[in-house]
């Protein structure tokens, strides 16, 4: 019987479109202020390029794109940062994820940008990791890989 | 039976395409749902929400601004849930590698 990853076409092809996904993932995060989109949408992009790679090439071929180990670290470190910026508004004198008060320069919309900014770059964070740990976690128990 | 359930679907068709007529546009300040004191007199936060988010937050979309300013809070209890998940398949999937018996 023929391995699945042996096939060439489906894991050139997936190996060559996958960072495109990811270019299209971090547009649609960081271009949240202005077109739909945003922290969510572009996880699940991000989750999406590494589960097609996962999928074509086999999960041991994929380990070198994105470690099985990173899954879970990655996603906390989402949701600290959120975290961490409604808690460095709060110790800067405001209220919990008010974002004008960021130690920052500018004016307060402007910082009101910048946290919606850093919070959209948590969310995606957060999703793309525990979407591909999950991935990981449901294919632990598969015989073949 | 085949031709009542046409019939049926048609007529739910018809409601939905009716109610859908009068909707207000997306993101109108003056529609009568978004005017400041709602029609029970009440103050209307949407109208907030529509007006004032370029001021706010130097953001012209402003169902980011909404999710990620006004509403941080539920944001931030979604992506909890989130974290939750992948931390329970974590708990309940992943098997102890050193346990395992090599064949």
């Amino acid at each position: 019987m023929m391995r699945r990853d042996d096939d060439v076409i489906i894991g050139l092809v997936s190996r060559t479109v996958s960072p495109f996904i990811m270019i299209f993932a971090l547009y649609v995060i960081f271009h949240g202020h202005y077109s739909p989109g945003g922290g969510f949408q572009g996880g699940t992009m991000l989750a999406a390029a590494l589960i097609l790679v996962r999928l074509a090439v086999g999960n041991d071929l994929a380990q070198l794109q994105f470690p099985r180990s990173w899954g879970t670290p990655l996603g906390s470190a989402g949701v600290l940062i959120y975290w961490g910026t409604g808690f460095v508004a709060m110790i800067c004198g405001g209220n919990f994820l008010n974002y004008a008060f960021l130690p920052l320069r500018g004016t307060p919309p402007h910082l009101r940008n910048l946290g919606i900014l850093f919070i959209e770059i948590g969310v995606g964070l957060a999703v793309c990791g525990i979407l591909t740990a999950i991935y990981d976690d449901l294919l632990e128990g598969h015989p073949r890989d | 039976m085949k031709i009542l359930r046409y019939v049926v679907l048609v007529l739910f068709g018809a409601v939905l395409v009716l109610a859908g007529l009068n909707l207000p546009n997306r993101g109108d300040p003056d529609a009568r749902l978004y005017r400041d004191p709602s029609p029970a007199g009440t103050p209307n936060a949407p109208s907030y929400y529509i007006r004032n988010p370029e001021r706010d937050a130097d953001t012209p979309n402003m169902v980011t601004v909404i999710l990620a300013d006004y509403r941080g809070f539920d944001t931030m209890g979604e992506e909890t849930v989130i974290l939750t998940a992948g931390l329970i398949c974590f708990l309940i999937l992943r098997r102890e590698r050193s346990k395992e018996k090599r064949p």
